[in-house]
């Protein structure tokens, strides 16, 4: 019966611990089913959204016609000159903030404060749908102000919009449904439905909206910078 | 980090207790029952794929005759043939038939981690399946892109299934791949999270160690097949052109340009080709444990066959450019991946020779299930040679796109993983029904299936080497292919109807034998390994009653000397018999010796 070696001074960390933990019986990782998981379904999306962001690259490579000025399109004017990327870098500043707001979180719901587990989940479920928000606002000025369509646009080549639309679009599917499994555990928190069970799973959702955003962080680099 | 401890996992373990009949069998969260329910559901797809072979058959070998089977038909057929063969019938019964079966009972667990998730899994196959089903009922009918349904030609006007056949395959697909994502998570996490005590991850046998590998390369490999999907929906469906270039059709310029069918082709076999192992994985490991148990003897060099699946795992994914030699992608990137591919061949050729060395002087029982094991070895080295030829580039260019290739992934991915299927089903048929099947129609049923998938396939080398090209309808009047090869097609096409009636005898034999059959006595084949040794045969919810087993050993203690029986079963404690030294083990000082 080979349990995980364990030292005086905890379980073995470093390479040493990784042989222990998969050399031991019942269990791999010392983390919940969810938890474990989670983790491999992020791994898994992480593939998808590495062969978009690859697609991505090759039809831009591909396509004859002239790529867009993305710091023309995405500018956006508050009365005076237009201010590039404006729009996306206050995008970007609510999605990040959600991250810490998820943090605290997490941290709160390991101390079992209830309370403040739920305000803190329903804020950073506030911030996903105020991303989502501003989503939809920058999509319909595209479309409707600028004319850019996933089939071609007055700008250049025709996969700027496809590829556009597609992976932002997939990434705020990502986001919405993001903010529903926020709600869903805050509301469980609230009725302390986790009491018994234990708070692991505000940290597993957790763990998909970092990822959520650590995932936008790229699209942002790679549609609105590179 | 404040984790909560966790003293026993079992106690995560949220048992779902079935209220009628409904919840029993139906909307089932037994892991066995949703092994039998997708296991059902592959093999009706698979017996589509068949009908629909033996059709496309009948046109290559008697084009005069069969006046109902037209070009678009043909090639229709033939596109349905090959997703529904590699996709909805190897992957979903190797992965959610027996992935489902096995990992539980062999990892002495009570189900699968998250049972709700895996019964969404097989509805949600389920949708897949009739939305593919559908295709052939809609204006125009399936898509005739041919399986790997490369772009431009999947969207021009002359394919058949352009429009509504492509749309239905696209969204199957994609609706597959979530079913395949619940399932694979459900399968990964148990096998690494819900193993019973004193089970290590070396002492999983290799059907659990194949499986898991397998499930890994689909959760990383059908990402990219979900990406090309939905960039080709878009295609299709909104005018974009990721994958058109601009193109010219009857003089009319299409309104798509600058796309790159490249890029398809890439995303495609960066699916596929782990796609092939997702398939041969599981397969190798049903097979070692069959070849195992029959032979009384412990696998030959068992760490060696688990890092070849590892390796083998790893390497898959950085070959599949060897289905592009003659995309006209840059040369360099042929030499690098000729070089992959022949590398993989080193642990692939590692895994024979030890289920050759395992039947080394074994005690060999020749029955069905032992029958079709060894006929996968044949059939294996067969299409593994092959493979030889085509992964150098060479080689391959001449080829390329003929009946070799055709014959070579028959061999190798068709062929030999249904063999497999075929000793894993007889072999596990008494724990799954509690009934022994009939030795005797399993033996011919393995006769006419082994010659005459022999009978197929060895002439279609041979049509490959004359420069036969596949995916033709007809074979027209050529200076370089005699007119014989015309009678060779005929004579195919005849074994190809015996083969396909020939299952007949297995289906005959598994419906029979569940009401008729000898009733199986507990572990009929002295098995060593974990899933024998459930209290009730066959197991009932839960598996193991009151108590989850304990592990002492390895699942191969096979003609132990010494031992009481010519097995050890893997619960059996050190008290009752000793564990083996198998690193110090010298049969020639064994003092239990005597015994014998």
């Amino acid at each position: 019966m080979s349990e995980a070696a364990v030292t005086e001074n905890g379980p073995a960390r470093g390479l040493e611990g990784m042989v222990d933990d998969w050399s031991a019986d019942k269990q791999a990782y010392h983390v919940p089913w969810g938890k474990a998981m989670m983790w491999l379904f992020l791994v898994s999306d992480t593939f998808i959204f590495t062969c978009f962001l690859v697609g991505y690259l090759n039809v831009r490579m591909t396509t004859t016609a002239p790529w867009p000025n993305q710091s023309e399109i995405f500018a956006l004017s508050f009365g005076g000159d237009p201010i590039p990327l404006i729009l996306i870098a206050i995008m970007t500043f609510v999605l990040i903030t959600s991250s810490g707001t998820m943090a605290m979180a997490v941290n709160y719901g390991y101390r079992r404060d209830k309370a403040k587990t739920f305000w803190l989940i329903c804020a950073t479920a506030f911030f996903g749908a105020t991303f989502v928000g501003m989503q939809v606002f920058e999509w319909s000025k595209l479309i409707f102000d600028e004319g850019i369509r996933p089939w071609g646009n007055p700008f250049g080549a025709a996969q700027f919009g496809s590829i556009f639309f597609m992976v932002t679009g997939f990434h705020g599917l990502h986001v919405t449904c993001g903010v529903i499994y926020l709600m869903w555990v805050a509301f469980r928190v609230k009725r302390g439905y986790y009491d018994n069970k234990g708070y692991e799973i505000v940290e597993i959702a957790g763990l998909y909206w970092h990822f959520v955003d650590l995932v936008w962080v790229f699209i942002f680099a790679f549609f609105y910078l590179l | 980090m404040a984790y909560v401890p966790l003293a026993d996992q079992d106690k995560e373990m949220e048992m779902h207790h079935p209220h009628n009949w409904v919840e029993e069998y139906v909307f089932s969260q037994d892991h066995k029952v949703i092994a039998i329910q997708y296991g059902s559901i592959a093999v009706f797809t698979g017996i589509v794929g068949l009908t629909l072979s033996v059709l496309f058959r009948l046109q290559l070998g008697f084009p005069e005759s069969v006046d109902f089977i037209d070009p678009n038909f043909y090639y229709q057929a033939v596109t349905m043939h090959g997703m529904i063969m590699v996709v909805y019938f190897l992957t979903a019964l190797f992965l959610g038939g027996f992935g489902n079966y096995m990992i539980p009972l062999m990892c002495g667990a009570r189900d699968m981690v998250f049972p709700f998730m895996n019964m969404l899994s097989v509805w949600t196959f389920l949708i897949s399946v009739i939305i593919l089903m559908a295709s052939f009922f809609v204006g125009g009918g399936p898509t005739g892109a041919g399986w790997t349904l490369y772009p431009p030609q999947t969207a021009m006007e002359g394919t058949p299934g352009h429009d509504m056949g492509i749309v239905l395959m696209l969204i199957s697909l994609a609706v597959f791949i979530i079913a395949t994502t619940m399932g694979g998570l459900n399968y990964a996490v148990t096998v690494l999270q819900y193993r019973c005590r004193g089970l290590t991850m070396m002492r999983l046998p290799l059907t659990v160690w194949g499986i898991f590998v397998a499930t890994v390369l689909a959760l990383f490999a059908f990402p990219a097949l979900l990406v090309a999907a939905i960039m080709m929906l878009f295609d299709t469906l909104l005018g974009t052109s990721f994958f058109m270039p601009a193109v010219i059709e009857a003089g009319q310029p299409l309104d798509h340009n600058g796309g790159s069918p490249l890029l398809f082709q890439h995303l495609f076999w960066f699916f596929g080709h782990p796609e092939v192992y997702i398939v041969a994985l599981p397969a190798f490991g049903l097979v070692s444990d069959v070849l195992s148990t029959h032979a009384r003897k412990n696998i030959f060099g068992y760490r060696m066959m688990v890092w070849a699946i590892v390796a083998i795992g790893g390497l898959s994914f950085i070959v599949w450019a060897h289905h592009m030699y003659v995309s006209g992608m840059h040369p360099y990137f042929g030499f690098f991946f000729a070089t992959t591919t022949l590398i993989i061949a080193v642990p692939t050729a590692m895994k024979v020779y030890n289920w050759v060395l395992t039947l080394w002087e074994g005690d060999i029982r020749l029955n069905a299930p032992m029958y079709f094991a060894i006929g996968f070895i044949f059939t294996f080295i067969h299409g593994g040679l092959t493979g030889l030829f085509l992964g150098n580039v060479v080689i391959d260019l001449p080829l390329s796109d003929t009946y070799f290739v055709i014959a070579h992934f028959h061999m190798v991915m068709g062929v030999s993983p249904i063999l497999v299927l075929f000793a894993a089903i007889y072999h596990w048929y008494p724990l799954m029904s509690g009934r022994m099947f009939n030795e005797k129609i399993a033996k011919l049923h393995f006769w006419l299936t082994f010659l005459g998938a022999y009978a197929i396939y060895l002439p279609m080398h041979y049509l490959g080497f004359l420069g036969v090209p596949r995916r033709y309808y007809v074979l027209g009047e050529t200076d370089f292919i005699p007119m014989s090869a015309q009678d060779l097609n005929a004579a195919i096409t005849i074994a190809a109807i015996f083969v396909a009636v020939a299952q007949l005898l297995f289906f005959w034999n598994i419906i029979w034998s569940l009401k008729h059959g000898k009733k199986a006595e507990k572990n009929p084949w002295g098995s060593a390994s974990l899933e024998w040794q459930t209290p009730d045969l066959p197991p009932k919810h839960g598996n193991w009653g009151e108590d989850l087993p304990t592990v002492y050993r390895w699942a191969y203690d096979y003609s132990v000397p010494g031992a009481h029986e010519d097995f050890i079963p893997q619960n059996t404690p050190e008290s009752v018999e000793p564990t083996v030294d198998t690193e110090h083990f010298d049969p020639d000082h064994d003092q239990s010796k005597a015994d014998i």
